[in-house]
């Protein structure tokens, strides 16, 4: 119990100290301080549909529901946190660039996301047979997976994008931020991490007492 | 069929073999994308005319023609199999590797052989200037490549689910995007007239695709097969 409320306390204090500290990037002003929530969700995102991945692999390795189970958990969640990554992302580039959506490529990639994950929910709609479904899932899964290299890395380095690429680290790998900035993104990255762990383990037991009371009915 | 001591080659001849010899019985497959294939053609040479469109545009309508025509298609392989219950008889008799491969060149006649017709009758319809036709059929072979790599197994997954027609579009289409819109853009290229040096980082791009999504495929197959 006592470290749920110290992650509500934490959170509250990153949210106030990335308004009042100095802006993190200058030059684009006060909408950089966008960053400290928009990279821990594009993060979230992409661990999550890792994870779903790799609870995939295991359930195509091992057949056990639960396998299944979390990787349908992550890839829900996964799909929350690229819809919010999306929309600050939108927001930020009204702000810079002038307009909501132009089709930069980290835009369409992670629309592609949305729409690889918005598939993979599709599929388990129309596949009735538990099993199958787990397994066809997984599979599709996987195997979309396996296209998000193409989009997260070539794309971008094809067409040219407007997204800043230094914000983090620079070329050399060592990090652009002031010590305060620092401080405040890896704690709402860590904070971020830790929350969506503890929602996806809620989510799951959700689903494990689900199939129980089903199968109590049956 | 040839028993399990024949190699992959000969295992996986046998299963295209036996797909085409059943697809000639019908042309089923055939004229349904060839026929989905010319009328998207005509629609857009109609509403188009010959007005001096520009090589971006023209690239984008012909590989959406090429995409909706190959959907209209590429799942049926898999989806006769289990409409006519013949699924179970071809588990017992052939290995997953050499049915993921005869179906995979079967898709690759299928297409190819629409594309053999589809294209010339764009540039007759349209007008577009072809650039080089060696370095234009380049792209197109390795489109296809990637359009057949990366849809087969999909083909294989939504003939195990009960709503077929709509679900295999929506699976397909976030896999190929990437592969579409680096067609587009090394086709657009290629009728403006470059040469082979300005689209190789396309021409590598479109490699890279095929191959991991065939070696992907021939993996995972197995699991959608056998589930």
């Amino acid at each position: 119990m006592w470290w749920k409320i110290l992650i509500f306390m934490a959170m509250a204090a990153v949210i106030v100290f990335s308004f009042v500290t100095p802006m993190p990037q200058a030059q684009i002003g006060s909408a950089s301080r966008i960053f400290y929530y928009h990279i821990p969700q594009a993060w979230i995102c992409v661990l999550a549909f890792a994870m779903s991945m790799v609870f995939s692999i295991r359930y195509l390795m091992y057949r056990r529901p639960a396998e299944d189970d979390k990787a349908v958990v992550a890839a829900g969640l996964g799909f929350v946190f690229c819809l919010l990554a999306t929309i600050t992302g939108s927001i930020f580039a009204k702000v810079t660039w002038g307009s909501f959506w132009n089709w930069d490529p980290r835009e369409t990639s992670i629309f592609i996301l949305l729409l690889i994950y918005g598939a993979y929910f599709a599929l388990r709609g129309a596949v009735e047979v538990e099993e199958r479904r787990a397994s066809l899932s997984a599979v599709y899964s996987i195997f979309a997976f396996v296209t998000v290299p193409f989009l997260i890395f070539v794309v971008p380095r094809i067409v040219p994008s407007l997204h800043p690429e230094d914000s983090v680290v620079n070329e050399n790998l060592r990090f652009t931020m002031g010590p305060a900035v620092r401080a405040i993104f890896f704690s709402s990255l860590a904070l971020f991490t830790v929350l969506y762990l503890w929602i996806f383990s809620l989510a799951r037991r959700v689903r494990v007492v689900e199939r129980f009371r089903m199968e109590q009915e049956d | 069929m040839p028993s399990k001591s024949a190699g992959l080659a000969g295992r996986t001849f046998a299963v295209y073999a036996k797909d085409i010899r059943l697809e000639l019985r019908t042309r089923y497959g055939l004229n349904a994308i060839l026929m989905f294939g010319i009328t998207t053609l005509a629609v857009v040479s109609f509403s188009l005319g010959q007005s001096g469109l520009s090589p971006k545009l023209l690239a984008a309508l012909f590989w959406i023609i090429i995409f909706f025509s190959a959907m209209s298609g590429l799942a049926q392989v898999f989806i006769r199999e289990e409409e006519s219950g013949t699924a179970l008889a071809l588990r017992l008799t052939a290995d997953p590797d050499a049915i993921y491969l005869g179906k995979l060149f079967f898709n690759l006649t299928l297409l190819s052989v629409m594309v053999v017709i589809i294209t010339p009758l764009f540039f007759i319809f349209t007008d577009a200037p072809a650039g080089n036709v060696g370095r234009f059929v380049v792209v197109l072979v390795l489109g296809v490549l990637g359009l057949c790599g990366a849809t087969t197994l999909v083909a294989a997954i939504i003939a195990k689910a009960s709503v077929k027609g709509a679900l295999f579009s929506v699976l397909s289409f976030p896999i190929l995007v990437p592969l579409l819109i680096t067609l587009t853009a090394a086709t657009e290229k290629i009728f403006d007239g470059l040469t082979f040096t300005s689209v190789s980082a396309e021409l590598q791009f479109l490699t890279a695709y095929a191959v991991v999504m065939i070696t992907a495929s021939v993996l995972l197959f197995k699991f959608v097969w056998q589930e």
